[in-house]
Parts: C-alpha cells; sequence; structure tokens
C-alpha cells in the first residue's frame, strides 16, 4: 500500500464518521435520508477502495450491494413511503442537537480509546478503520436513542449497520462478508416494513392505508 | 535577515492595495453571476477616496473611543494580515506571532469595534454588537480548533513552518485536515459577514450584524473600517490558501524568478477563492440570526472532531 | 549574597507579618479618627511593597530554599517554622504586589466608607493571614494561616452587615469555608501520616504512597472551595460583591490565589509524585468551571457579581494549567510540565493583578454612582474617563486579546495543550483537545462578557440621574488602577521577565524549567522550540501602535478634516431616551438563547397583549442555577429536617438527658471493647 493509497482508504473511512454526524444533525426528513444515500455510498466507495487495494473482488461485491440497496433502493423506497403515508416531515429528537453533538464527540473519543490500545499490533490501517467502524456503529445507536421518529430510528440503524460493513472489510480476509451484508440488508428490508407498520398501527389502530388519507391533511 | 524584512515590508504594503482589489473582484463576479453587469473591479478604491474626502459626522455624545476605534481595528487587522504569508514565507515577522496571535488580533479588532457599536448608545449598534459577539463567541474557538489540528499535524503553530510542511513529502491526504479546512471555510465566512451569515450589501435593520455595529460611523472613520473589513477578507483567504494551498509560494532564499512565480501563484489562488466564495454565496440564502449559532457550532464541532480523528491518523501513530 | 541573607530575609519576612497583624488593633484605636483610615492603608501599602521585594529577592536569589524562622512562640503543635522557598515566594510576590496597590487604592477609597471601624481592623488581618499561608513551612501554621484568612474576609464580608443579601452571603462563605478548611485538615493529616510530622520537608520524606490519591480529592475540594471551582463555587458570587470594593479585590484577585497554592503546595510538592489520572479529575473540573464561570458572568447584570463569576472562570484557566501539569510531569515529560506549570502561574499573576483592576474600577463607580446594577449605569467614559481607561485595560487583558498579559498565558497554555500527543496515556490524550476548545470557548465569551461589561458601564448614553451626575474618583485610586493597567501592559508585552522568574518554581515541583528566554532577540519568548511556536508581545504591541500611528497620520494628511457633531443617526431614528439602547440584559440575550437552554435551563415567554389592547407586552425571563438547585438545595433542606427532628431534644427532662449521655456512654464503651 503506496502512501497516498492509504491516505485515501483513510480518507474514506473517516469520511463514514463525518457522514454520521451528519446524519445526527438534520432535522428535515428528506434531508435524512438523502444523507444517509451518501453514507451508504461513502461506504461503498469505502468498501470499493479497499477491494481494489486487497485485490479481493468480493469485497466489490459487497460494495456494490451497499450501493444498490442502500445508497439508491432504500432511501428511494424510504422517501416513496414518507410521500404516500404523509408522515411528518421535520423530525423531533428526544435530545437537541447541540448535546447530542457533544455526545457524540465523546463516542468518538471512547471508540478511540478502546480500539487503538487493543489493535497494537496490527497494521495502521487496520487499527484506523477498526475505530473509525465502532465510531460509527455508536453514532448510529446515538442516533436510534436520541430520536422519535421511526424513519430516524431505522437510518440510524442501517448507519449502524454500514458501520459494522466498514468494521468488517478493513479486518482483512473475511470471505464471508459478502453473506454477512447480504443477511444484514435483507434484515433491514424486514425492519423498515415491520417498524413502519407497528407505527402505523400504534397511531391509527390500523394499517388500513384509508384511515391515513383521512388524517394526511393535518399530519402532512 | 534583510531580505527577510523586505518581504515583510513588500507584503504589508501589498496587502493594503490588493485588499480593497478583492473586495472589487467579488462583487464583480457576484455581479456577473447575477446576470449584472457590477461596477468596476476599483471601485472599492474610489469609494474609500470619496468617503475620505467627505466630511466626518460624529455623533454628539460619543467619546473618545469612538474616534479611536477605526484606527486602533484597522491597525490591528493590518498586522494580521501582514503575518499571513501570502507570496514568500521568509517573513522575518513571523516569528514574532504565531496563528494563534492572528487569530487573538483579529479578536481585539472585533472588541474595540464591537465597543464602538455600543458608544453612541443607539439599538442598532447595540444589535450589532451583541450579534457580533455572539458569532464571535463560536467562531473564535472553532477556529482556534483548525488551528490546532493544523499545528498537532505540522508541530508547530508558526504559519511559515506550517506552510512549508504542507508542502512537503510527508503532508497527504487526512480527514483530518479535511474537517479543518471546512471549518475554516465556515468560520471565515462568518467573520466576514458573507452569507448565510450577514450580508455585506444589506441595510435592512435587523438583518445586520456587521453594518449594524458601524453604523454610525461615516467619512474618513468609516473609510478606515471599511479598508479593514477587506482586509480581513484578503487575510481569510490568504490563510486558507497560505495552509492548504501552499504551492508555488517562494521560500527563503530563492531568486527573483520565485518570488514573481510566488506572486502570480497568490494573484491565482485570491480570484480562484473569490469566485469559490461568491459563487457559495449566490448559490445560498441568507440564514435566519439563531440559525447562525447553529452553522458556527458545526464548525467547532468540525475543528474539535477534527482534532480527535487526528489521533487516528498516521501523523501521530 | 552572604549566606546569612537568606536567613535574614525570612527574619523580614515575619516581622513584616507581624506587623500586619500589630496593625489590626491599631485600626481599631484609629478608625474613628479622621485619617485613621489612611493612616492603616499607606501602612500596609508600605508593608506589602516591602514584603513583595523581600520575596522577589528570595525568589531571584541563590539557593532554591531558604533558612527557615523558628518562631519563639510556638505553637503547642511541633515547631513553627515560617520562610520562603520557591514556590511560595513567588506567589508572595504576586499576592504582595496586588496587596499594595489595593492598599494605595484604599488610601483615597477608604474615605467613602460609612462604618470604617468595620474593615479598617480587619484589613491588615486580612493580608497578614495570608501572607502566614505563604511563609508556613508546617501544616500547622498553614491551617492557622488559613483559618485566620477565612475569618478576617468573613469579617469584611459582613461589614456592610444592614443588608439581608450580605448577611446570606456571610453564612454561605463560613460554611463553605469551614468544610474547605476541615478537608484540609483531613489532607494535612493524611499526610502527615501516624507519626506525625506537621512540618512540609518532613511530610515530603516521609510521602507516604496510595495516599496521594485521597489527598488529591480532598485537596481539590478544600483549596478548590476556596478557589471557587465549580460546584463549590456557590459562595463565591455572593461574597466578594458583598465586602467594600477594595477587599473585593482582594478576595477576588488575592484570595483565591492563596487557594491555589494551597492547592500546587500540597499535590505538586507533598503529595510525592502524581499517578497518571490525576489530571482527569482537575482538568474535568477546571474544564466546567471555565465555562460555566463565563456563562454566569454573561447572564450577570450586577457589576461586581459580574466580574465576581469571572473570578470562577479564571480558576478554571488556571486550574487547566494545573492539570496539565499534572498529566505531563506524570508521564515524565518535564518541559511540558514546566510549561503547563508556568503558564498556569503566569495566569496567576495576570489575574491577581486585571481583577483586582477591575474590581478597582468597579468601586470607582460604585462609589461615584452608588450603583452596581449596570442597567442603571452607561456613559459614564465622559465623567470619569481616567476610571474608564484603566477599565478598559483591564477588560481587554482579561478578555485574552493582544498585547495584554492574559492573551500571554492563555497562548502558553495554548502550547502546553499543543504538546497533549507526548502524553502516553489515551484518555487524557483525548481529553486535552477537548478541554483546549472548553478554554477556547470561555476566552470569546468571556471577550463577548467584557464588552458587556464595559459597553454597558461606561458607553452609551447614561441610564440613570445617577450616571449621569458621576464624577472621576480620587488620585490615589486613579493612580492605583493605572498602574495595575501599566503592570498589566508590561507583562504582556515583556512576558519573558516573567516566565524567567517562574523559572526556580518549575525546577522546584516537576524538576524541569523552559529555556531561559532572557537569551531569546528583541524580549520574544519561546516556550520550546523557535520552529514550533514564538510570541513576540513588545514587537507586536509597536507594530500595532505604529500601524495605527502611521494610519492616523496618512489620513489626517490626505483625508478632509472636517468633521460635525450632529445628533447620533441610528437609521434615521433616533431616541432621545436613553431606555431604547441596548441593556446588559438585551446584550447578553442571544447568547442567552443559543447556550442558556441547556446550562441554565432557561425559557423565555413574551405575553403579547390582543390587537387591539394598548396593555405593555411583558417579556418573562426565567433562569435556574442549575448547580444550585441540584447541589445545594437537597443538602440544605436536608439539613432543615435533621434541625427540625433534632429540635425536640432541646425539650427532654433531665432524665431523658441522662439516659442520652448514658447511652452515648455505653455505645463508646462497646465500640473500644470490639475495636479489634
Amino acid at each position: 500500500m503506496s502512501l497516498l493509497d492509504a491516505d485515501i482508504a483513510h480518507l474514506l473511512a473517516g469520511s463514514m464518521v463525518l457522514v454520521s454526524f451528519m446524519l445526527l444533525y438534520q432535522d428535515r426528513m428528506f434531508a435524512l435520508l438523502n444523507t444517509f444515500a451518501i453514507h451508504a455510498c461513502v461506504l461503498a466507495l469505502s468498501v470499493g477502495w479497499q477491494a481494489y487495494l486487497q485485490g479481493a473482488p468480493h469485497l466489490f461485491i459487497t460494495a456494490l450491494i451497499a450501493l444498490l440497496f442502500k445508497g439508491i433502493i432504500i432511501p428511494i423506497a424510504l422517501h416513496r413511503i414518507v410521500v404516500r403515508l404523509g408522515i411528518h416531515r421535520t423530525l423531533d429528537s428526544v435530545v437537541s442537537i447541540g448535546p447530542t453533538m457533544l455526545v457524540g464527540m465523546a463516542l468518538v473519543a471512547l471508540s478511540i480509546v478502546v480500539m487503538l490500545p487493543v489493535t497494537q499490533g496490527a497494521g495502521a490501517f487496520v487499527r484506523e478503520d477498526l475505530a473509525f467502524a465502532l465510531a460509527v456503529v455508536l453514532l448510529g445507536f446515538l442516533m436510534m436513542v436520541t430520536r422519535r421518529n421511526a424513519v430516524s430510528q431505522v437510518i440510524g440503524f442501517m448507519s449502524l449497520e454500514n458501520g459494522l460493513v466498514l468494521a468488517a472489510t478493513g479486518a482483512r480476509g473475511m470471505p464471508l462478508v459478502v453473506e454477512i451484508s447480504v443477511g444484514f440488508s435483507v434484515l433491514i428490508a424486514f425492519f423498515v416494513v415491520g417498524i413502519f407498520l407497528f407505527r402505523i398501527r400504534e397511531r391509527f389502530d390500523t394499517v388500513d392505508l384509508s384511515a391515513l388519507d383521512m388524517s394526511r391533511g393535518e399530519s402532512s | 535577515m534583510s531580505s527577510g524584512w523586505l518581504t515583510q515590508f513588500a507584503q504589508a504594503v501589498l496587502v493594503l492595495a490588493l485588499a480593497p482589489l478583492l473586495s472589487g473582484v467579488t462583487r464583480k463576479i457576484r455581479a456577473r453571476l447575477l446576470r449584472r453587469r457590477g461596477a468596476s473591479v476599483i471601485q472599492p478604491y474610489r469609494d474609500l477616496v470619496k468617503l475620505i474626502r467627505k466630511e466626518a459626522v460624529v455623533a454628539e455624545n460619543a467619546s473618545w473611543l469612538f474616534r479611536a476605534a477605526p484606527y486602533l481595528v484597522f491597525a490591528a487587522t493590518w498586522v494580521a494580515a501582514t503575518l499571513v504569508p501570502t507570496f514568500a514565507t521568509d517573513l522575518t515577522l513571523s516569528a514574532a506571532a504565531d496563528i494563534i496571535v492572528i487569530v487573538a488580533l483579529l479578536g481585539t479588532a472585533r472588541f474595540l469595534l464591537a465597543l464602538a457599536g455600543l458608544d453612541v448608545g443607539t439599538s442598532f449598534g447595540g444589535i450589532g454588537s451583541s450579534r457580533e459577539m455572539l458569532f464571535a463567541s463560536l467562531a473564535e474557538p472553532a477556529m482556534l480548533m483548525a488551528v490546532f489540528t493544523l499545528s498537532l499535524f505540522a508541530g508547530s503553530t508558526q504559519l511559515s513552518s506550517i506552510s512549508a510542511y504542507m508542502q512537503g513529502p510527508s503532508a497527504g491526504l487526512s480527514i483530518s485536515l479535511a474537517l479543518a479546512l471546512v471549518a475554516l471555510v465556515i468560520v471565515a465566512i462568518g467573520e466576514n459577514a458573507r452569507i448565510p451569515v450577514d450580508n455585506p450589501a444589506t441595510h435592512l435593520e435587523l438583518t445586520m450584524v456587521h453594518e449594524a455595529m458601524i453604523l454610525e460611523y461615516s467619512g474618513r472613520h468609516l473609510a478606515v473600517i471599511e479598508a479593514a473589513a477587506s482586509l480581513k477578507l484578503l487575510l481569510y483567504l490568504s490563510l486558507i490558501a497560505c495552509v492548504f494551498a501552499p504551492w508555488g509560494t517562494a521560500v527563503a532564499g530563492a531568486g527573483a524568478v520565485a518570488y514573481a512565480v510566488g506572486f502570480g501563484a497568490y494573484a491565482l489562488k485570491l480570484a480562484f477563492g473569490a469566485f469559490l466564495l461568491v459563487l457559495f454565496e449566490t448559490s445560498i440564502a441568507k440564514m435566519r440570526v439563531f440559525r447562525v449559532p447553529e452553522f458556527l457550532g458545526i464548525a467547532l464541532m468540525l475543528g474539535l472532531l477534527g482534532t480527535i480523528l487526528l489521533f487516528v491518523s498516521r501523523v501521530t501513530q | 549574597m552572604s549566606p546569612a541573607t537568606p536567613w535574614f530575609l525570612s527574619q523580614l519576612a515575619t516581622i513584616c507579618v507581624g506587623l500586619l497583624f500589630l496593625l489590626a488593633p491599631l485600626g481599631i484605636v484609629l478608625a474613628r479618627r479622621s485619617f485613621g483610615s489612611q493612616v492603616i492603608y499607606g501602612a500596609c501599602t508600605l508593608v506589602c511593597s516591602v514584603l513583595a521585594a523581600v520575596a522577589l529577592i528570595a525568589l531571584l536569589g541563590p539557593g532554591s530554599r531558604l533558612g527557615a524562622v523558628q518562631l519563639a512562640v510556638g505553637l503547642p503543635l511541633g515547631r513553627t517554622l515560617l520562610g520562603f522557598d520557591s514556590l511560595s515566594a513567588a506567589f508572595a510576590v504576586i499576592i504582595n504586589v496586588a496587596c499594595a496597590i489595593v492598599s494605595g487604592y484604599a488610601i483615597g477609597y477608604g474615605k467613602h466608607a460609612r462604618e470604617p471601624e468595620r474593615v479598617v481592623p480587619f484589613y491588615p488581618a486580612f493580608i497578614g493571614a495570608m501572607n502566614l499561608i505563604l511563609l508556613a513551612q508546617d501544616a500547622f501554621s498553614f491551617l492557622v494561616g488559613w483559618e485566620f484568612m477565612s475569618l478576617a474576609s468573613w469579617a469584611l464580608v459582613v461589614s456592610e452587615h444592614r443588608s439581608e443579601a450580605n448577611r446570606r452571603a456571610a453564612l454561605i462563605y463560613i460554611i463553605m469555608a469551614t468544610g474547605g478548611a476541615l478537608t484540609l485538615l483531613l489532607a494535612f493529616g493524611l499526610l502527615a501520616g501516624p507519626g506525625g510530622g506537621y512540618g512540609f520537608a518532613e511530610i515530603r520524606q516521609g510521602a507516604a504512597s496510595g495516599i496521594g490519591s485521597i489527598v488529591l480529592f480532598l485537596a481539590l475540594i478544600g483549596a478548590g472551595s476556596k478557589a471557587g471551582l465549580v460546584p463549590l463555587h456557590a459562595w463565591l458570587p455572593l461574597a466578594h460583591p458583598a465586602a467594600p470594593s477594595h477587599v473585593s479585590a482582594l478576595m477576588s484577585g488575592v484570595m483565591t490565589k492563596v487557594a491555589v497554592y494551597g492547592f500546587v503546595r500540597i499535590v505538586f510538592d507533598l503529595s510525592g509524585p502524581p499517578l497518571w489520572w490525576w489530571s482527569i479529575p482537575v482538568l474535568l473540573v477546571a474544564g466546567v468551571t471555565a465555562l460555566l464561570g463565563v456563562l454566569y458572568a454573561l447572564m450577570e447584570h450586577d457589576l461586581k457579581r459580574l466580574l465576581a463569576y469571572h473570578t470562577v472562570e479564571n480558576i478554571g484557566i488556571i486550574f487547566i494549567g494545573l492539570g496539565l501539569a499534572l498529566a505531563f510531569e506524570a508521564s515524565g515529560l518535564g518541559t511540558a510540565a514546566a510549561l503547563a506549570l508556568t503558564a498556569a502561574v503566569f495566569h496567576v499573576f495576570n489575574h491577581a493583578l486585571f481583577k483586582s483592576l477591575l474590581f478597582l474600577g468597579s468601586g470607582a463607580v460604585l462609589s461615584a454612582t452608588g450603583q452596581r446594577d449596570m442597567e442603571q449605569l452607561g456613559g459614564l467614559i465622559r465623567r470619569m474617563p481616567v476610571t474608564a481607561f484603566a477599565f478598559l485595560a483591564g477588560c481587554i487583558a482579561i478578555s485574552a486579546l493582544p498585547p495584554f498579559n492574559g492573551f500571554v498565558s492563555e497562548w502558553l497554555t495554548f502550547q502546553a495543550i499543543l504538546l497533549s500527543p507526548q502524553l502516553p496515556h489515551w484518555i487524557p490524550r483525548l481529553l486535552v483537545p477537548a478541554i483546549g476548545a472548553t478554554l477556547a470557548c470561555s476566552a470569546a465569551l468571556a471577550a463577548a462578557c467584557f464588552v458587556k461589561a464595559f459597553g454597558i458601564t461606561f458607553l452609551g448614553r447614561p441610564r440613570s440621574k445617577a450616571a449621569m451626575e458621576a464624577c472621576e474618583t480620587d488620585r490615589w485610586s486613579r493612580s492605583a488602577m493605572l498602574m495595575l493597567a501599566a503592570l498589566c501592559l508590561l507583562a504582556g508585552i515583556l512576558p519573558g521577565f516573567v516566565i524567567d522568574s517562574l523559572t526556580p518554581v518549575t525546577q522546584m515541583l516537576v524538576g524541569a524549567h523552559l529555556a531561559p528566554q532572557s537569551a531569546q532577540p528583541w524580549f520574544r519568548i519561546v516556550p520550546t522550540d523557535t520552529a514550533r511556536s514564538a510570541y513576540n508581545g513588545l514587537l507586536v504591541f509597536i507594530m500595532v501602535m505604529a500601524a495605527a500611528a502611521a494610519t492616523a497620520f496618512v489620513v489626517r494628511r490626505f483625508a478632509s478634516h472636517a468633521l460635525r457633531r450632529s445628533p447620533a443617526w441610528d437609521c434615521g431614528f433616533p431616541d432621545p431616551s436613553p431606555a431604547t439602547q441596548y441593556t446588559a440584559g438585551s446584550f447578553a440575550q442571544p447568547i442567552r438563547r443559543v447556550f442558556g437552554g441547556v446550562v441554565f435551563r432557561a425559557r423565555e415567554e413574551v405575553s403579547m397583549p390582543k390587537p387591539g389592547d394598548t396593555a405593555a407586552a411583558k417579556l418573562h425571563v426565567e433562569l435556574h442555577d442549575t448547580v444550585w438547585e441540584t447541589l445545594y438545595l437537597p443538602v440544605i433542606r436536608l439539613v432543615n429536617v435533621a434541625a427540625d427532628r433534632l429540635n425536640q431534644m432541646q425539650f427532654l427532662t433531665i432524665r431523658k438527658y441522662l439516659t442520652l449521655v448514658f447511652i452515648a456512654l455505653v455505645l463508646l464503651l462497646v465500640i473500644v471493647g470490639t475495636w479489634r
């Protein structure tokens, strides 16, 4: 790995953390979905770059899955669902953005403190990658905890999962990574549908969409 | 030693001469982007001359601070601008003050200007000062955090050393640097009262910040303040160019050709920076005042994140 | 210098302290006489000047430790040793310079006192007690001095006892002071160990391992409560402003420094080599203190209370430096530790100067207008030009802006923070940049705070009749303030001398020191390496002044000279009523809105009358002192409940009292019997 190659890998993995923070910062529904698409795209780029560096073609598949599913299909689908269901376009949070960001900073620091001493023997890139990945996972968790809205919880979960993929790519020689990734994506699709149905039923006591039509006026 | 002094002196004159031109160029580009023809690029010089020739009107109850502040503000900004390497790094006075001092000198200028805004005792002056200090209370730490990131990278707070490091082989792509750059750009936009933080062209009372502070100034005092404002814009662009685009800058002991190249590169960088700034400005709407702290808060967060992430990059391992 | 000199110096210092204590009873006699207070304050100025000179010689003279004087009138436990070492000499210089100038101010200011007999006797005792603490070379005299200091300052706080708020302040103060002294007593007790050697030299030799950590926390509580670390700061903004202004200056500018000295003495000197994690609690508390202190100050519209809250912030900055020094020392990074410690002690010096200056300025305003509330002031720069000028210098200095001294110490602290990647442990390594961000934030907020303090008090139009008719203070007060302002500037443009004088202190405490700054050309300071960082305050000052002069010259030469005075423009709608100006409250409102929501749970409510209704709209602001409500109120409630319960004990029969005594006796015997 040349210096520039390593730098690009570092930049891409670091951008994941940055985009996670951008996710935390959003207070509009569509902006959140777009940012999540960026998150997935950066993940795809990062994984793709790793595939190129490690010469591991199966990682290209992972990157492709990330790009297709999480970068394109899921955001578009969620976008449509939000429009169709007339869900509130603003997101309300349990904790306001400033303190959330501060906690996020602390979590990043924590993941560095935890990861770097543990991976003392490993190569520089693996260490960075694992620290970044843990940070992304924790930030995803934070998002799920601090947001009330079902959609942002789903997004939080999926960004968490992106962190797991990032961790898996960084640690070399994990052929299972493809399967894991596919499996998680399916799981997420499940979650998307499941939580949505649950929330809709919770709010309207029915999953019948006609009930939504009646109240669309006030909730959109 | 003597060449350092020469460069230093040349730079002091250069920034002073170029600053209004930079303002003129940004206004011109902005006008062209908005499909207007716009005033000539030397219009700011004409404005300054016009203001200087006019009679100064001072409020009856203004104190000595009101009349002294413009000169002190200008002097502090000018000194700060002189300390940022522009076309060459061998500045003698650069050894006397590092980047933290530059930030603090701008702080002194802001402090005095905010006081001047309160001096006459009008509501608009107060509104301007209060908001300026609010923005500064986030912008200044954000700037310092970006500076921290750079200094930890380069192992120095001297701008000439940082610039040399960034030109050297050991600098590379890093997420921390990217974060520091974004933070610096946000701070630059906020501190120079550009859209979306403030509108330099506005005179709509409730939206103005910087203009509200200097509302009572006229004539030669206003001219000096305007000159200081354009110097500040030049300073921030030079600072970003010096750290993130150090290419072409002449180093100590280089020949006349290198200096000419450095000068040309500097002019190009400024023009490019002005273009990007205006492009950004024209593509975004002005924020509500209370969105601005969030905007600047992001810069602070990015700066801090940059510093923290620095510990997972190869530089510090 | 002959070998006898150090001993002679200690002797002289001891005599000076004795003189100060003698001035106290003299004060009782003289206080009611005309010129009585001037005599006492003048004597204090003299004695403090001598003490400062002695301490300076002790600091810069050869040999790090001076022979201590053993007092003939020994206290019952062990010997009483008095003398300076490098650490206490450095603090003694700082403290006595400030005390001397403040006393000079009091020569003029003291004339305004309504009841001088309540102030004059305690004032020299207060200064004497602080000097006794510094001179003490054994725990016993240290604690005696500490208690004396608390009591004397308490007496000064209640000197204006007619106000209910002052009495409450004094009560809270004495409770906190007692608690603090108790923890310090415990700390020294632990340090002395079962052998009971209370001399500092004996403690140093027998520094037992293991207890250091407990001692650290005890010192943090004991000294921290005196210095005003959050959350133990509650008494400070109440008590400091309650005293007469020159005493406030001493309490805020000087007494908190003695508390810092206590902390440094115990943690750096006496409790042995630090462990790596000691810096973490110190840094955390310091960061919170710095940020909360300045936010509280911003919300405050009473000038003296604002200054008192700001002391809390500065104490935070000092403790950030101390925490850094601990972190570096524990990791064996001597030079870095020396840098951090230098920054901290330099800030101690700076704060003693500018906080005294600002309190003196507020005293001048108070005596000229009778007002502490900034909302009633304004426009004083025209009525009190000298006070305004000195106060402005203090404001720039405390806001950490060049070319004044506050900037230098913050710059040094930042330089120390930038050395943090050298730390071997991850937690402090990551904590330090976050602390750096806190420091940067608090510095920027401090600038906002002092734009408010100066702008609302001295600029604008007078908001009350008193402010309109204010007149300049007396000559003594003015010269004292100008002297402090000049010292602020001097320390800012020639910081190398201060740093060099602190060399013996860092050498003594962390075993390393910075390279001598006097070797640098043109009075520049270079903490570690020229390529790394350098600052030349003198050159920056000269450049700014030269640039300003050149600009002014050019403008004068080429610009129109016409100047017309006219009513304010104000966008075409000038309103003659001064009530239309920005007030302190409105100045701080945006900041309250941005930061206050979390910190103060601030809530604003605007009740607008209905359209057509002519009633006034009302703005209701609700601020909570979170620290007070979450920490102190429950304790107060608990104490009240307990007191109610125990109240019944006062109405028992003799037989029941005897029963209680009997039960207590039996219980004690049982405990003694089963102890082993």
